[in-house]
């Protein structure tokens, strides 16, 4: 049907700039620098199944997994209005949606820290009307906030772009047929919509488990997880070789995982693993 | 739908012209040398950058870096070539050892003279072959004084469980386990692993009395009072207490860090003579000066400090005399035992 | 009617949620300290200070040329390239996105690092061109995961249709197909140039020789507090994009509403 040659140009930039620095990555994970040169090894992947460190990857995993359902359950309703708006207002709102992304991501998390903290604005704000202080920050709640917050845009506007073309006639015939507002719903908008819930899952599920600036900000650093591993071990420990193990082991957990996920998506080919 | 595009080019138009206009007057073509400059961010008075420039004709370009660390990174990896960088001074002492630094001739820096005694010849580069200081500071407690009424004077006052929830600890390796090791009695430099599993334990016994284990946002919350006891870098300490009176620093008796900021010229420079000259004006008892008031931390520059105001050279908390920092140490580069403190941070922060 | 208000309000709350921290930002680019701790009082001091700051305005010409190159060309490569892997067989598609996925779910500092290597290795100096193909590459998964669901979501049958009416492949490509995609597209871009214009690691560890952009000098202020300057210098920018949509949504209700009359 279509040409083959329109996908070369990604093919070949994916070979230079995704492809290669993968490779590096992966040597990097199984080589050991000794008095001998340089050594294949597996005992950085060896190191990682410490018990200290499967904790912090089930930590961040969870955290994401969290995340990415608040997105949806808050996100899906959020594009399904947005796509029903008359059409001028239409372009404008999901504008105005994504706007707040482009203020500079710490200067938006120290904000949340003016609105949350014990003598921020919320709390100003109640002690003002007489009622008790909230403990707004340093916990699970906080963090869960500052994650929504920062991917929410993420999970609407794929949802929001199928959603505005599903055939108007096609719901139209579910009700001509009898079927009240849940039921098309469930069995007519929701099932074609999930190319685009597939691909909000994806874009806001993978970036979070790697996300912890949020985490580091909002939860107070009480806990590492997997990012801050791997950033430590970059930054302030110098051991790239296990660094990079961890990053090879995250790559084929989430990969798999998506894999996982699409099994359940068979006639729409999410494009997962296998 | 051709208007709406119409439209949208205009808009597109006007909003690079703007964006063009205002990176306009950064190119100059002429063949002046340039100079590369990698230091913190807003850690320079920048109008001395524009009279450098103007007394010698030399072009500074001006990158930033957010932490030791990355500077490291992007040296080493040699990708571009700085010509003079500020590193802290464990990070100096790491680049020496690997052969990343060039050595200064301080023949060329006639101004090194004004540098404090006490601050040169230090462990991290004795004889001053490779770095001229910048800026230093200590690293201490900072308290509320209408939030604590116990005398302040020892680290253990962070594991006190009346300040539970009220105690912000630093969220950085070093720093966190270093006092640790100095409220233990124990050098902030230590390989022993038996020292090291002490302070892991004391700092596990301590997690439930932190309110958060914060960064840079400290500063912020000392000074709305969110928290009574910090542990913060005595510059900051400055800054904080003017803008919040009721805040006070001490250094605990068991000793602290002492840290420094210094210029080193990366092996990689082509422009020795340039990057020696700009060492050399930084040093400048006029520029010190100015560099000094405007970050408004410690400056070992005896001349400048004469300068500034008295109010702040006689404060404590920026200039400590030699009995308060007796039992001060400077970090030292840990080589492979980063590990050994990188797994036990994990451990305190995985449960 | 109840569900109108329901959906009123929730878009109020969500829109509230996503708009409160920027309020914040701008009201505390007025506050006289330099702390976000303490109000000091109302000042203008530092939007007069930051139109004199030679390094924050140099980064963010690059910030927004850097976010607009970026962004266009990864849609450009992106479109094209989800339009093929959308007619790939089963396994190729899977092994394309999967390597797809791969800069959305790695740690920025893994990207980063990864790509400073290459390009250090290739011996390209680092600057705007690096920094520019770093963007590039990690814009081009987002739009690609835009366009795809639309293509999913296509009716394969109108593009032979209109072959069979005799239109070539092109002609066909961008009269049915386009415009069916063209959402997808445009959040592609949107997320795009999002993403470039917040990015601080990999953009710190591919950039060098003066080009900076206002990420990295955000990130770098961090440690001496950040400066009000950047509040200012980003409630500017956020009046600035919203009077342009408001100018833009108001010019494209007008046509509508000529089109409706005529």
């Amino acid at each position: 049907m279509k040409h083959k040659w329109i996908t070369y140009p990604y093919i070949i930039w994916m070979i230079i700039f995704i492809i290669i620095p993968l490779a590096l990555i992966v040597f990097f994970s199984v080589i050991i620098e000794t008095e001998h040169g340089l050594q294949f090894t597996l005992q950085h992947f060896k190191r990682f199944l410490e018990p200290v460190y499967m904790v912090v990857l089930l930590r961040s995993i969870y955290i994401a997994f969290i995340s990415t359902l608040i997105c949806l359950v808050l996100g899906y309703p959020m594009a399904m209005i947005l796509a029903n708006r008359g059409l001028n207002k239409k372009q404008f709102l999901v504008s105005l949606f994504v706007l707040p992304m482009w203020m500079n991501f710490l200067l938006r998390t120290y904000a949340w820290l003016t609105l949350l903290e014990n003598s921020g604005l919320i709390n100003t704000l109640l002690s003002y009307l007489g009622l008790k202080k909230l403990n707004l920050l340093y916990n699970n709640y906080a963090v869960i906030l500052g994650m929504v917050y920062n991917f929410l845009p993420f999970m609407v506007l794929p949802i929001y772009s199928v959603l505005i073309k599903i055939d108007k006639s096609v719901i139209e015939a579910a009700q001509d047929l009898g079927a009240d507002s849940f039921t098309v719903f469930r069995r007519v908008t929701f099932p074609l919509s999930l190319p685009g819930v597939m691909s909000g899952i994806t874009m806001v599920f993978m970036p979070s488990v790697t996300t912890f600036v949020i985490s580091r900000l909002l939860g107070g650093g009480q806990y590492t997880l997997i990012g801050n591993l791997i950033e430590q071990q970059f930054l302030y420990v110098g051991d790239w070789n296990f660094g990079s193990a961890l990053s090879v082991v995250l790559m084929i957990i989430i990969l798999l995982s998506m894999g996982v996920m699409s099994r359940y998506d068979k006639e729409h080919e999410g494009g997962g693993l296998w | 739908m051709k208007k709406n595009c119409k439209v949208l080019t205009l808009v597109f138009l006007i909003i690079s012209l703007i964006v063009i206009s205002s990176g306009c007057g950064g190119t100059d073509n002429s063949n002046k040398i340039t100079l590369n400059v990698y230091n913190w961010g807003d850690y320079i008075d920048e109008s001395v950058i524009d009279s450098f420039e103007k007394e010698y004709g030399i072009k500074v370009i001006y990158d930033t870096f957010s932490t030791n660390e990355d500077m490291y990174v992007k040296l080493k990896a040699g990708g571009d070539s700085y010509d003079v960088a500020f590193p802290s001074e464990y990070m100096i002492q790491r680049m020496i050892n690997e052969d990343m630094v060039q050595k200064i001739d301080l023949n060329n820096i006639p101004n090194y003279k004004y540098i404090d005694e006490r601050f040169k010849n230090l462990a991290y580069d004795p004889n001053n072959e490779y770095s001229v200081p910048y800026m230093w500071g200590t690293l201490g407690i900072l308290y509320n004084k209408t939030m604590v009424d116990d005398v302040v004077d020892s680290w253990d006052i962070l594991w006190n469980e009346k300040y539970e929830k009220k105690i912000l600890m630093l969220d950085s390796q070093r720093d966190s386990i270093g006092i640790t090791l100095k409220k233990l009695g124990f050098s902030l430099n230590t390989k022993d692993p038996a020292q090291l599993e002490a302070a892991k334990n004391e700092l596990i016994k301590q997690k439930p009395l932190v309110l958060a284990y914060v960064g840079d946002e400290v500063k912020d919350k000392m000074i709305a009072n969110e928290a009574a006891l910090a542990v913060v870098w005595s510059g900051d300490a400055i800054f904080m207490k003017r803008e919040n009176p009721d805040l006070e620093y001490v250094i605990p008796k068991e000793g602290s860090n002492l840290w420094f900021d210094a210029m080193v010229i990366p092996k990689a420079s082509q422009h020795k003579k340039e990057a020696e000259l700009f060492i050399n004006y930084m040093c400048d008892t006029e520029v010190a000066y100015k560099n000094a008031d405007y970050i408004g931390y410690s400056t070992p520059h005896v001349e400048a400090k004469k300068l500034l105001d008295p109010v702040i050279t006689s404060d404590k908390t920026a200039y400590p005399d030699e009995e308060d920092v007796k039992n001060c140490e400077v970090f030292e580069d840990l080589g492979d035992s980063l590990k050994d403190y990188d797994k036990i941070w994990t451990e305190i922060k995985a449960y | 009617m109840v569900i109108r208000f329901i959906k009123r309000f929730y878009t109020f709350i969500i829109f509230s949620f996503l708009y409160a921290p920027i309020l914040v930002l701008i009201i505390y680019s007025f506050n006289n300290s330099r702390s976000r701790g303490k109000w000091s009082g109302f000042t203008l001091k530092w939007y007069v200070e930051l139109l004199h700051d030679r390094q924050i305005l140099s980064a963010l010409y690059y910030t927004i040329l850097i976010a607009i190159i970026s962004s266009v060309v990864a849609t450009v490569i992106g479109t094209m390239a989800a339009v093929g892997i959308h007619n790939m067989g089963k396994w190729k598609k899977s092994l394309i996105m999967n390597i797809t996925y791969l800069p959305v779910l790695n740690p920025d500092i893994v990207t980063g690092i990864s790509l400073m290597i290459l390009f250090i290795f290739v011996k390209m100096p680092l600057g705007f061109i690096s920094m520019l193909l770093a963007h590039i590459t990690f814009n081009i998964p987002y739009v690609i995961l835009s366009v795809l669901p639309k293509l999913k979501q296509l009716n394969k049958h109108l593009y032979e249709a209109a072959l069979d009416l005799g239109a070539t492949p092109a002609y066909a490509f961008k009269k049915v197909i386009l415009p069916e995609i063209m959402p997808g597209i445009i959040t592609g871009m949107l997320l795009a140039f999002t993403l470039s214009l917040d990015d601080f690691v990999i953009s710190f560890f591919t950039t060098g020789s003066g080009v900076s952009n206002l990420s990295i000098t955000v990130y770098s202020m961090a440690r001496r507090g950040i400066n009000p300057k950047i509040n200012a210098l980003s409630s500017i920018m956020f009046i600035v994009v919203l009077l342009l949509l408001i100018i833009v949504n108001n010019r494209m209700s007008k046509d509508d509403s000529i089109k409706e009359s005529a």
